[in-house]
């Protein structure tokens, strides 16, 4: 066990690499970061130096060398755009992106899970067929026009949350959270509501689909020949069978909730690492783009690893194997 | 129960005897880079550092020179100045303005991470003659030094040396020793910085020791907030959250007229766009047109001129708040001159058989590079400008994209990689010799004139008068040479300007703002009702 974890963790760093290497090779698609690091009176000459400098007309090679020898210790360099270090912006935006995807992914679950075996037990009720269909609005808005709206209903016209950023922050040994004060709760809501949405509906979805399936199964019907109760069945056996394949489909999408909050961050000024990163695009800000890419890739691959593990603990077959 | 509703009572009868604090909360599209005065020479930074910092000038609300710093200034001879220098102004921390920290200021501007060398090379020395006043040396004849000053802070040299701020912020160094500026100010200006978090929040604070007791403005806070989402920002203005918004973006402008409390406020901007066409090459990097380029031909580039309809792109892509012209000056700019500031004829006839006179009476083709996210709907006006093209038969392929990769490709580190882009200008210096001497002076790599001229558009002619204007100190012949530049310009047609943009800001009833023709938002110009 704890070397499948350690061979994961080796090959988390190649996953990086490769990474790293495919962002270094499109950034010189991105533009040109001096164009938006200096005045429109600054000369060629001194514009020509200061990409010198910077080291951007070295080859991507050099560049992707010199990337990955400063960050094995640690350095990512300064972002071109707010000129910090990239590790302290990093720091400072990533409270915002993780209790903004926690929240939402906790929504997502909390609702999308019963929702989703209410489905599958009572496939031709009423409420169902409208939870199915609901979720299909939900599935096919995209996640920009969902959060527009929110902030058209209940900023706008009814007024009643704030349409933008985080409201007020407390700041306990550097982490800052928006959990303590009510107009940072207040700020929360219709972001988390925007980027739970989807994942609910996936979750509704996966779940009816796969419990459908185990309810056939003949394990299932044998239980219901022993005469347990459907409670039983259905929860204590179906539902844990169904986890397996949902688990992970759950896991990456945590990975995607906190990847591609993007939008969700740009649509409500949200200042977490999905903003950030949009208008280091936009800025061609390559510091920020590399380490921020790199961070996703190494999230990604955690959590691939944590739902592998999760596997042992829900499937005693694995367990068997695993010996 | 009753105790508590006395305390109460009292607690507002007290609030209502202190001074009204007005407090002013406004988004923008971004935020600035860096809070050192000397980092970036971009409009939009130095708008909003000129709340905290202060130059020697200034432009007021209509973009007319003021003194600030100075009190007043004489040009004793073509390259001395004589500056008297404001009493009693306090920096921030209480340190008294002097004559050092004008000079400190001016030797900052020249060090390697200062953006502001252009500014610092118009002056070769300054002289203290006493605590308030200073003797300006320029290395040649100079008629609008107190123009190239507005935009140039002081900073206080005591503070500066303590904090090791001594040198501009670089871009390049995380860590530096000269990076304090950038997080923390210390300047004259009537508003203090309180708090920051870059692209989340700045706030500031009347500053109560300003030199200028009688300030027009009422504002005691501020609060401002990048928002980078256009939406966003116009329903934070819609929602009440704000009292300003900018720029609103014009599609969303009958939103703003249809609700309550909120309006619109669109005067021309003082940034042009205009067209511009590669002269130089002997056959177009992209065009059907083989062996030779057609752009050379003056009468094809006239063709072009009266084929396109600016009147009708007003109307239809800038719900007619835009200025059309034929300048790249517009008329808040010093050296302005109405009559050459008539767009061409929108005459299509004309424009057809110009084109058969040239040799191509069935067209030909020609690529296009035009920003997507950099004007005020700039890839819908090359859009335009493509179907109007179209109808004399020069069939556009449009290339839009990216400010960054557009700048990237027509700049000339890619040795302008273009033959027919859309660029816009606005003269820092609100004077018409930063627009010939960038745009329409022969491109020259050494002598860093024509940076700006993609198309290196040249005529000597017009090289020699630039050369007069900036020598001249006689402000009327000085304006009769402008005319003269322009004049032979657009008679070359040497490019094919489209119009002023509107300027769009969202605003609160409740607010009254004067809006300056550079997109700067002064504080001071704010009102609270």
């Amino acid at each position: 066990m704890v070397f499948f974890v350690l061979k994961r963790l080796a090959q988390s760093v190649l996953v990086m690499l490769v990474v790293a290497l495919i962002a270094f090779a499109l950034f010189r698609y991105v533009g040109d970061p001096v164009n938006n690091m200096v005045g429109q009176d600054t000369t060629l000459e001194q514009r020509e130096q200061l990409r010198d400098e910077l080291g951007l007309n070295d080859a991507v090679f050099v560049q992707f060398g010199r990337f990955i020898g400063n960050a094995v210790q640690g350095n990512f360099g300064q972002s071109y755009r707010l000129r910090e270090p990239v590790t302290d912006l990093l720091a400072q935006r990533f409270p915002a992106t993780f209790e903004l995807s926690v929240v939402s992914a906790i929504l997502a679950l909390a609702i999308g899970i019963p929702m989703g075996v209410y489905t599958a037990l009572n496939r031709r009720s009423i409420l169902s067929r409208s939870f199915m269909t609901l979720s299909l609005v939900g599935i096919s808005l995209p996640t920009f026009l969902i959060g527009i709206l929110l902030i058209l209903i209940f900023g706008v016209i009814l007024r009643w949350l704030p349409t933008f950023g985080r409201g007020d922050v407390v700041s306990i040994g550097g982490w800052t959270t928006g959990f303590l004060t009510k107009s940072g709760l207040e700020s929360l809501i219709m972001p988390a509501i925007t980027l739970a949405i989807f994942q609910m509906t996936l979750v509704v979805r996966l779940i009816r689909a796969e419990m459908l399936e185990v309810l056939r199964a003949d394990y299932v019907k044998f239980a219901r020949a022993r005469g347990l109760t459907s409670r039983t069945i259905n929860f204590s056996i179906a539902l844990k069978n169904t986890l397996v394949p949902v688990m992970t489909i759950i896991g990456l999408q945590i990975g995607s909730i906190i990847a591609f909050a993007i939008i969700t961050e740009s649509v409500f000024q949200w200042p977490g690492m999905g903003l950030l990163f949009i208008q280091a695009i936009q800025n061609v800000d390559i510091p920020v783009m590399a380490a921020y890419l790199l961070l996703i890739a190494f999230i990604f691959v955690v959590i691939n690893l944590v739902v592998d593990v999760l596997y042992f603990v829900v499937d005693p077959r694995l367990r068997v194997q695993g010996r | 129960m009753k105790r508590w509703f006395t305390t109460g009572a009292l607690a507002l009868t007290m609030m209502a005897g202190q001074a009204q604090a007005e407090t002013f909360s406004w988004a923008y599209q971004g935020d600035v880079q860096s809070l050192d005065p000397h980092g970036l020479n971009e409009t939009f930074t130095l708008g909003f550092l000129g709340n905290v910092y202060e130059g020697l000038t200034t432009y007021d609300a209509k973009l007319e020179l003021q003194p600030l710093l100075a009190t007043e200034w004489e040009n004793t001879d073509p390259t001395h100045w004589r500056f008297k220098l404001r009493e009693n102004v306090t920096f921030h921390n209480g340190n008294p303005f002097t004559a050092d920290d004008v000079i400190f200021s001016w030797n900052r501007g020249k060090t390697p991470g200062s953006d502001m060398k252009g500014y610092s090379a118009k002056i070769s020395d300054i002289k203290k003659v006493d605590d308030h006043t200073i003797e300006v040396t320029t290395p040649t004849p100079n008629a609008i030094l107190p123009r190239d000053l507005t935009l140039f802070y002081i900073m206080d040299k005591e503070w500066s040396e303590e904090n090791k701020a001594g040198e501009a912020t670089s871009p390049k160094d995380a860590n530096g020793a000269s990076s304090f500026a950038a997080s923390h100010e210390n300047g004259t200006g009537p508003f203090i910085v309180v708090s920051r978090q870059p692209d989340v929040k700045t706030t500031f604070k009347l500053y109560d020791g300003y030199w200028n007791k009688e300030l027009k403005s009422n504002v005691t806070d501020v609060v401002f907030t990048p928002i980078s989402e256009d939406a966003t920002r116009t329903a934070a203005l819609l929602s009440g959250n704000l009292d300003m918004v900018y720029p609103v973006p014009i599609q969303d402008w009958p939103r703003l007229e249809g609700a309550q409390g909120v309006k619109v406020l669109n005067a021309p901007d003082v940034r042009t766009v205009f067209l511009g066409m590669d002269q130089f090459r002997d056959e177009l990097l992209y065009s059907s047109v083989k062996g030779k380029n057609p752009l050379k031909d003056k009468r094809v580039r006239e063709a072009m001129a009266h084929a396109i309809d600016l009147g009708a792109i007003n109307q239809k892509v800038m719900r007619g708040a835009a200025n059309p012209t034929g300048l790249l000056i517009g008329p808040q700019v010093n050296g302005y001159n109405e009559e050459l500031g008539k767009p061409y004829d929108y005459d299509a006839d004309a424009a057809k058989k110009l084109l058969a006179d040239a040799g191509y009476p069935d067209g030909f083709e020609l690529g296009m590079d035009c920003p997507n996210n950099r004007y005020v709907n700039d890839e819908l006006i090359c859009r335009a400008v493509a179907t109007y093209l179209a109808r004399i038969g020069i069939k556009i392929e449009l290339n839009a994209q990216p400010k960054s990769t557009y700048f990237a490709k027509v700049s000339p580190q890619s040795g302008n990689d273009t033959s027919f882009y859309m660029l816009g200008w606005t003269p820092t210096t609100v004077d018409a010799d930063n627009a010939l001497f960038n745009l329409v002076h022969s491109f020259g790599k050494e002598s860093g004139a024509g940076q700006f001229n993609y198309g290196h558009y040249s005529n000597p002619e017009i090289d020699g008068l630039i050369t007069q204007i900036q020598n001249e100190t006689d402000q009327a012949k000085r304006q009769d040479l402008i005319n003269q530049a322009f004049k032979l310009l657009k008679d070359d047609v040497g490019y094919l300007p489209v119009h002023q943009q509107p300027l769009s800001w969202g605003v609160r009833d409740t607010v009254e703002v004067q809006q300056r023709a550079d997109d700067v938002l002064d504080f001071r110009n704010v009102m609270m009702k």
